[in-house]
């Protein structure tokens, strides 16, 4: 037998212009966010703006995360806020333990005695979590004191999580609306844990003062936002081109085939469990990812962050955007969440009717609703799908 | 002519129902063999037994020299056993181009990883080529699955069970929905695969199976009936009585 041939394959990027379109996109807005944010150039964009950009990448990345296991793979997850939650928990540590590290060291340095390790990291425990009625640093935070085991964590932590829960669900051949039950109560288990004192992560208080930096107090918030932000459109960049390059190809074919009909696929000589273990845990990593981003630009984590309905907003932005297209959730996520937070933050005028002033902060979630019965009604392909009219997919 | 496939003693109750009952069939490589007999007589429920669908309650299933037994593999690793199968209804993947579907059914590792890192190779295009150019679709290689006729469909399947390059083909019902022409192409295309390979093919149409001229097995109630040439087996009175008489 003679070796294949390997044929000169056209140049991924060649045969799908839409990644490249994207990727030009986010450059610009990067640059144009950049030069008229405060910490670098005209000031018109404000600092606590550029914090609410960065976060919508991050949501943007977990939305295309979704979108792959969902839109392209067909699983149904109601709980990859679950992971993003992980990633955020898994940093949040190591910023919170450093940063109490650095107080109790200064503020310790002026007793006569020089403390003792076991001094500080007692005062640490205590400052820590005083705040649950504890001064004991729990097994869990073993690893906080060094950023790269906790950076270790963030991806190792939900990616063990997806893969067992994954394995088990798979192997059960557990699918379609049972899975997504399945997921959401993964996640409300995992948020019902998280709120009691007692297990190591200050229950509903949650981790806080995480947009402090250890190390970096000399750098003001203006600046370290625009980090944060440059950052969180690299992820979504190398995020969007990693997918973009999956879900091309024979694999993105085979993920498709599964999607529309797996048991097909299986008498093709495909074992379907390991292709969804795989994109389930991988795009569970970078949920983890997105939220190890998301976190130090929000400034506080607790619980309530990783509740059934934030899951479930993640399928609502996806299906908005338009699923089966990575651009479409990127949209659906921006567009959604940029409007929420304009909606329920205050920004929208409330609407005196006379009889009725209609408050948004109240009636957001009625918009939210009817907008979503309005896309899957008359858009079912989403606001992505718009582009289709425009640019015909070869 | 070895036996590739050994079905022996196997039974299978559905909520009470006997849908296969003590059934018993070997099949050889290379060989063509019909399967036919009246609704609910258990061919389909055979394939799916063969396949990995459905778990017997008795019985053995051995395939190849080594005498595996399926009973004990999954759908998947069946497959890559060498059993390939078309299903009664046309199932293609409708939302992708033939070539896509031709492509993921192309003889090749099956492995995730495998498959990720898959680079499309001279002999693979070739070979696409070829399983088009002999299942009448070379000019819609670029169309989606879902545009196709009923009878292309059918074909398009037909060439996926080809591109999997099976040592058994199971087919199930392959003529049904299509013209007479494209009944002979069919013909020709499954008589050719039987030279170098086992193949079983349920059909109902008398007359096609009299073109593909070989050995048929005549199943009722969930066991054979009747074994042999069809002349054989449309004299045979049990048969008349239960199939052909009505």
């Amino acid at each position: 037998m003679s070796t294949p041939e390997i044929a000169p394959r056209r140049r991924f990027l060649a045969e799908n212009p839409s990644v490249l379109w994207f990727l030009g996109c986010l450059a610009l807005f990067t640059l144009g966010v950049t030069v008229l944010s405060e910490g670098f150039g005209l000031a018109l964009i404000s600092t606590s703006m550029v914090k609410i950009l960065g976060m919508t990448l991050c949501l943007c990345l977990i939305a295309v995360a979704m979108d792959v296991v969902w839109g392209y793979c067909g699983i149904l997850s109601l709980g990859h806020f679950a992971f993003f939650g992980l990633g955020g928990y898994a940093i949040g540590m190591w910023l919170m333990y450093a940063r109490t590290q650095g107080i109790v060291v200064e503020s310790l340095s002026a007793t006569p005695i020089p403390p003792t390790d076991i001094e500080i990291e007692k005062a640490i425990a205590s400052q820590i979590f005083g705040v649950v009625g504890s001064n004991e640093l729990p097994w869990l935070w073993g690893f906080a004191h060094s950023l790269t085991l906790q950076l270790m964590m963030v991806v190792l932590v939900p990616g063990l999580l997806a893969l067992v829960f994954g394995w088990l669900a798979f192997r059960s051949r557990v699918t379609g609306v049972y899975l997504s039950i399945l997921t959401q109560a993964m996640t409300l288990a995992l948020s019902l844990y998280l709120f009691q004192n007692d297990t190591g992560l200050r229950g509903n208080n949650g981790l806080s003062g995480l947009q402090n930096i250890p190390g970096l107090d000399h750098v003001p918030q203006s600046a370290l936002s625009l980090w944060f932000f440059w950052a969180s459109a690299l992820a979504l960049g190398l995020g969007y081109l990693v997918f973009a390059w999956l879900v091309s190809g024979k694999f993105g074919s085979v993920i498709r085939a599964i999607r529309d009909n797996e048991a097909r696929v299986r008498f093709l000589g495909y074992d379907v469990e390991s292709y969804k273990l795989m994109i389930f845990t991988l795009t569970a990593v970078v949920s983890a990812i997105a939220g190890a981003l998301y976190y130090p630009q929000a400034g506080i984590i607790n619980p309530a962050e990783i509740a059934p309905i934030a899951s479930i907003y993640l399928a609502v932005w996806v299906a908005i955007g338009g699923r089966g297209r990575l651009y479409g959730a990127v949209i659906g996520a921006a567009v959604v969440s940029l409007a929420s937070s304009w909606f329920t933050g205050g920004g929208a005028p409330n609407i005196n009717l006379g009889f009725y002033t209609i408050n948004w902060t109240d009636w957001w979630l009625v918009l939210l609703g009817l907008g979503f019965v309005a896309v899957t009604l008359f858009f079912p392909r989403g606001i992505g799908g718009l582009f289709d009219m425009i640019v015909r997919k070869p | 002519m070895t036996t590739l496939l050994e079905v022996s003693g196997v039974s299978v109750t559905f909520d009470g129902f006997r849908a296969i009952n003590n059934l018993s069939i070997q099949v050889a490589e290379p060989e063509l063999r019909a399967v036919i007999g009246p609704n609910g007589a258990g061919k389909t429920t055979f394939m799916d037994i063969v396949t990995g669908k459905t778990r017997p309650d008795e019985g053995r299933v051995i395939w190849g020299e080594k005498n595996v037994s399926l009973l004990g593999l999954s759908e998947s690793q069946i497959a890559r056993a060498g059993i390939g199968r078309k299903f009664q209804k046309p199932t293609v993947f409708e939302a992708q181009t033939v070539r896509e579907n031709l492509a993921m059914a192309l003889k090749a590792r099956r492995g995730p990883f495998d498959v990720l890192l898959y680079r499309r190779s001279k002999t693979a295009t070739a070979r696409i080529a070829e399983l088009a150019e002999e299942i009448g679709l070379s000019d819609a290689l670029a169309r989606r699955a879902g545009e196709l006729s009923h009878g292309q469909k059918q074909w398009l399947e037909i060439g996926m069970l080809l591109a999997q390059d099976p040592r058994l083909l199971l087919v199930d019902e392959p003529a049904a929905g299509m013209t007479p022409a494209e009944r002979e192409h069919t013909t020709d295309i499954l008589k050719r695969a039987a030279e170098t390979r086992a193949v079983v093919v349920i059909e109902h149409d008398m007359e096609f199976i009299r073109r593909l001229g070989c050995k048929v097995t005549v199943l009722h109630e969930g066991s054979v009936l009747a074994e042999g040439s069809l002349d054989h087996v449309t004299q045979n009175q049990q048969v008349i009585d239960v199939y052909l008489g009505r």
